[in-house]
């Protein structure tokens, strides 16, 4: 087994299953946030985010969150420069004019970089504030939940005043789409990556891989921008 | 004095080979290890071979001139292989593999050799798929089968288009099982120059690293060489640019019989030439002509109209075409064996009915296939192959019927040897296409690959060991002795005069120019008078060659120029055996055709009472004549027959 | 029709392994289209004699492409601008008079170059002695017919079995991966009976020797399958992490 995280296929298990894993987490994520766009002044959503903060399961799931981010990373920028140096120095002076190969799937690291930049920007924004620093913006609200008025952070005021800044809503927007790109190769590269693949199948995960990349890439983009444009005041 | 004597055992003919391994000699499993064996050539028959003599636990050195053992161009076979199964149940069995490959050979073959062949054809079917070997199958999951020219059932084994690709693969990775356990040695990119014999007695090899230039010295206590045939002395051939009959050749200079020489096999359906500048030949599998009518326009107005690109084929009507092979063979067709075709083509062509831009090509029509069996069909059964000749011509062959010209294919004359495959030097053996035995003048269809493997899997093994039995006590020798020390010398010295001649044409021009006087006068259809032509200009070839070749570079690292000097210095003294081994059987069979003997319709006349033999040839040395030394065949199983395909 | 065209041709000139090399540019006047590739190195190199230099060495054997000797980086694709081909099945009615022709040889630390156009593959031989075999001698062996092998099984396993361990795969690779070369072979043994029972050994095997061997990480963009000359499929790299995956969790 330790030989199987040290060799070749089973580093990639590991990005693969990470992948996977975050992929899951992403999809509950849009969800959530999909509740910003209910117009009641934030009230279902606060509700979810203080259900989501008091979950014991959510409690376990998140460090889990951590560490699959990290070995995502940590082993991507590891295989990356492997393969750079199993690659050679010598570059094609004709250039690289292979057709049919998507841009992603050449591009993954960079994508993934652009991702990591926006992951602190978005931790420093909302997470960091949650967790660590506290808000002003964040004082407690009363919430009906399940009939029973409740007092929960206004989670909700923050994400609306956060998004008021074009320059954030735009940053978002980018990373919706470099976050679909990088789906768009990472969701059916998974499948392949633990053996879940042959010339059927790759046909139908390649498609329901677009579906879902576009999806969530297109659903956080979205999802902020209606918040600037429609949520204000 | 060399001796000529096959060694062949006593007994019936289907006993022999059961009684010659009853009473062959044993190596104990202790005393294989102390034993070296050197093969050269990775085909078929060498790396079949070296991975059983390193299964049974000999130590062997194996080389190749490729970067890898799996290019050798066994893998370039398309058909299929040979076997005597019977699995369709259309009344096959291993005695009529044996009589069709002897009448398929014309009758200049060895009946025990033969008998041997289709004998152990059956065990090769069963190492192969157990190897992993992807053959074609069935629905039900057996083994599938088809049919090929010169024969009436169906024993042809098959993986697609690329039946030589698989069985080397299979071969190629048994050999490098054995490279991983050590017990052979692999040697890539390496040249075998020189066969260093000692007491008369093959015991190594002078080789030149091709990638440092280096001169190397390799002792054993017996040699193989599976080194292929020589077919390029044609310069233009269906072999790869690498073939060559250098190895072979070292061996006729070190006093091996060469056996008929000009036995060579030109193949009917190739893609014909398209200029000066072409550098081989490509086959198209023989199975096209299944279906596909050969023909030329009966009008010579329209081949000429052809020719100068006034007309198209589709624009002859049906009547005033000549399918020549149909209307000279209504018995066969277009399904008369190779060398019939052959000539057949060559014969329009010469009259001036052949197209083309050249003149020299004929039509492979599959028009009335496709209205027959529709195009999917045709499609299922030649798709790649069609698509392969549309790559190279860019022609559409589902439209415009495909041109087709005879080319050279392969040798069926190599190095002498006996029932042992043992050549007149003890302890050189030859296998595979290199040496002559079992093809007789003419080589059937899927036949090569089955000798290669017979001859590596389940020959060899047994007579190498049988002659290693007797040096258990011979210790290995260090490569300084005397006899090492001169041959390097002599081989450098020979590289060196190559170098210094310091002319002004290139290699390959001068082979182009051999390759031209060969397929002239030495080719399809053979003279007297045109052979005598041929002598003369290798002669005044290989003068220029000597005086005239420019070689850049230096002996020192890699110089492909130094390479293809050294392999055709050798290539024109073969050739000039061909020419002399031609002139002398004055008779016509299998692939060599004398105009002068001849039916008069035109077909191959045989003189069994006057040349019912190998032709052995021993070299003199210098300038000197070679000698010619005969092995009488004797048929006692199949009776001799003039062919007829009438 | 066929006519003649002049090229302007930049080629990689590498005098040993550890020379540095660069491009020489050769100017070569009425090719005919219906020439190969290669014939067109033939006029060049005829062309370098005859001037007294020395001829550009590069790879080539069978020319009809099954051997998988030739290589050659053309103009930004292995084997050259055309589709499952080999260099040497390449044709100059490709090209247009006048285009200029880029030249390189295969690049990936696997492969080190030798001289000008040929690299060094016995990296190739290595991982096939790791395990790609079945582990049989010679002789002894049940007849042919014994095991039935379903038409699919065996027609996928050729698929994967017209391999021509040419390199193309590798030359492709941003990663420098051998991937669909080993999972090719990997394949095809697993898909039939008599390589199945030795699978998870030589998928272990195949893949320790690959990764020894210094070759990258497979990261699925497909590259190798568009420019293999045999068009063989990465499906085959799945079903290799299959059985790698599989027999790893076994030990």
């Amino acid at each position: 087994m330790s030989s199987l995280l040290c060799s070749s296929i089973g580093k990639k298990l590991l990005m693969g299953l990470s992948g996977l894993f975050l992929m899951m987490f992403l999809l509950i994520h849009l969800t959530v946030n999909s509740l910003l766009l209910i117009p009641d002044g934030g009230d279902t959503f606060n509700a979810a985010a203080h259900f989501m903060a008091t979950n014991p399961f959510i409690a376990v799931v998140e460090p889990l969150l951590a560490i699959g981010f990290i070995v995502h990373i940590v082993w991507g920028i590891l295989l990356t420069l492997q393969n750079r140096k199993a690659r050679g120095s010598a570059r094609y002076a004709s250039g690289n004019k292979t057709k049919g190969v998507t841009w992603a799937s050449q591009n993954m690291l960079i994508l993934g970089i652009t991702l990591f930049a926006f992951l602190v920007l978005h931790v420093a924004h909302f997470w960091v504030k949650m967790k660590l620093t506290g808000d002003p913006l964040l004082n407690d609200v009363t919430v009906n939940i399940a009939g029973v008025p409740t007092e929960v952070e206004n989670a909700y005021a923050l994400i609306n005043a956060t998004f008021a800044e074009l320059w954030v809503v735009i940053v978002y927007v980018v990373a919706g789409i470099g976050l679909a790109l990088h789906l768009s190769h990472g969701f059916w590269s998974s499948f392949q990556t633990i053996g879940f693949s042959n010339d059927i199948w790759r046909k139908r995960l390649t498609i329901l891989g677009n579906v879902y990349a576009w999806f969530v890439g297109i659903g956080f983009s979205l999802i902020a921008l209606l918040q600037y444009l429609f949520f204000q005041g | 004095m060399v001796k000529i004597d096959a060694k062949i055992p006593e007994g019936p003919l289907a006993q022999k080979w059961t009684k010659y391994k009853a009473d062959q000699k044993l190596v104990n499993p202790s005393n294989k290890r102390k034993l070296d064996i050197i093969v050269v050539g990775t085909g078929l028959a060498g790396a079949s071979a070296a991975a059983s003599f390193g299964e049974m636990g000999f130590n062997v050195k194996i080389f190749t001139i490729q970067d890898s053992p799996r290019r050798a161009h066994s893998i370039a076979a398309q058909g299929g292989i040979n076997a005597a199964k019977n699995y369709p149940n259309d009344g096959d069995s291993i005695g009529r593999l044996f009589s069709d490959t002897v009448k398929g050979g014309d009758y200049r073959a060895r009946e025990a050799n033969v008998y041997r062949l289709a004998e152990v054809s059956n065990e090769i079917i069963d190492q192969c798929v157990a190897q992993g070997v992807p053959f074609a199958r069935e629905y039900g999951g057996l083994l599938d089968n088809r049919s090929f020219g010169g024969a009436q059932v169906s024993r042809t084994f098959y993986a697609r288009g690329q039946t030589g690709q698989q069985l080397l693969l299979g071969a190629y990775q048994a050999l490098m099982r054995q490279v991983e356990k050590k017990t052979v040695k692999l040697y890539t990119r390496n040249e075998l120059v020189e066969i260093v014999l000692v007491d008369g007695k093959a015991r190594g090899i002078i080789s030149r690293n091709l990638v440092t230039g280096e001169i190397e010295r390799h002792s054993a206590h017996a040699v193989v060489l599976a080194t292929g045939g020589y077919g390029n002395a044609f310069f233009l051939s269906t072999n790869a640019m690498g073939s060559n009959g250098s190895a072979a050749w070292r061996a006729y200079k070190k006093g091996a019989a060469f056996a008929n020489p000009c036995f060579a096999q030109i193949h009917p359906t190739c893609i014909p030439v398209h200029g000066e500048f072409q550098s081989k030949l490509t086959l198209m599998s023989e199975s096209l002509r299944n279906d596909g009518r050969i023909w030329v326009p009966a009008k010579i107005e329209d081949a000429e109209a052809i020719k100068n690109g006034k007309l198209k084929p589709t624009d002859i009507a049906e009547e005033d075409r000549d399918y020549f092979l149909e209307r000279r063979y209504p018995a066969f067709g277009n399904l008369v064996p190779r060398d019939v075709a052959s000539r057949a083509a060559k014969e329009r062509c010469d009259a001036g009915f052949g197209v083309g831009s050249t003149g020299l090509a004929v039509y492979l029509d599959f028009k009335d296939s496709i209205e027959r069996l529709g195009k999917d069909a045709i499609e299922a059964r030649y798709g790649n192959l069609f698509q392969m000749y549309e790559k190279i011509v860019d022609d559409n062959p589902y439209e415009t019927p495909m041109m087709i010209y005879p080319a050279i294919h392969y040798t069926m004359g190599g190095v002498w040897v006996d029932y042992e495959l043992q050549t007149t030097i003890p302890g050189l053996f030859c296998a595979g296409e290199a040496n002559f035995s079992d093809h007789g003048a003419n080589r059937l269809g899927a036949s090569a690959l089955m000798q290669g493997l017979a001859d590596g899997y389940f020959v060899l093994p047994y007579t190498v060991q049988n002659y290693l039995s007797d040096f258990i006590n011979t210790p290995r020798m260090s490569g300084n002795e005397k006899e090492f020390v001169e041959a390097e010398n002599e081989v450098k010295e020979r590289f060196q005069k190559i170098l210094d001649i310091k002319g002004n044409r290139s290699v390959d021009s001068i082979h182009k120019e051999l390759g031209l006087a060969m397929w002239d006068f030495v080719g399809m259809a053979r003279n007297a008078d045109g052979l005598k032509k041929a002598v003369d200009k290798i002669k005044s070839i290989k003068k220029e060659f000597w005086s005239n070749v420019r070689i850049p570079g230096s002996k020192e690292g890699m110089n492909i120029e130094l390479e293809k000097a050294n392999r055709l210095v050798d290539f024109i003294e073969i050739g000039e055996l061909m020419a002399i081994d031609a002139l002398h059987r004055e008779e016509s069979c299998g692939g060599h055709f004398r105009e002068e003997h001849q039916t008069e319709e035109g077909e191959a006349m045989r003189h069994d009472e006057k040349f019912a033999y190998v032709a052995c040839w021993i070299d003199k040395g210098g300038d000197k004549d070679p000698e010619l030394i005969k092995e009488e065949l004797e048929f006692k199983d199949v009776k001799l027959i003039q062919r007829n395909y009438k | 029709m066929e006519k003649n065209i002049n090229l302007t041709l930049k080629v990689w000139r590498q005098n040993s392994p550890k020379d540095k090399g660069g491009f020489e540019t050769y100017q070569v006047k009425d090719i005919s289209t219906g020439s190969s590739f290669l014939e067109l190195l033939d006029v060049l190199n005829e062309q370098l004699i005859n001037e007294g230099k020395e001829p550009v060495a590069f790879d080539h054997d069978c020319r009809e492409g099954i051997c998988g000797m030739c290589s050659l980086y053309i103009n930004g694709h292995p084997h050259g601008p055309d589709s499952e081909i080999t260099t040497c099945q390449l044709h100059m009615r490709k090209f247009n008079d006048g285009d200029t022709i880029w030249i390189e040889p295969w690049r990936s630390a696997g492969f080190p170059v030798i001289k000008d156009l040929i690299v060094d593959r016995d990296a190739f031989d290595k991982i096939i002695a790791a395990g790609g075999y079945v582990s049989v001698n010679t002789g002894g062996v049940p007849d042919g017919n014994a095991i039935p092998i379903p038409k699919d099984n065996a027609d996928e396993s050729m698929d994967a079995a017209s391999c021509i361990g040419c390199g193309a795969c590798v030359a492709a690779c941003k990663n420098g991966s051998a991937m669909l070369f080993v999972s090719a072979k990997a394949s095809q043994l697993a898909l039939l009976p008599q390589g199945k029972v030795e699978a998870a050994r030589r998928a272990k095997n195949m893949v320790a020797r690959m990764d020894d061997l210094g070759f990258g990480n497979c990261t699925n963009t497909g590259a190798c399958e568009v420019e293999c000359p045999k068009g063989i499929s990465i499906a085959h790299i799945a079903r290799l992490n299959r059985e790698y995956l599989s027999a790893k969790l076994q030990d």
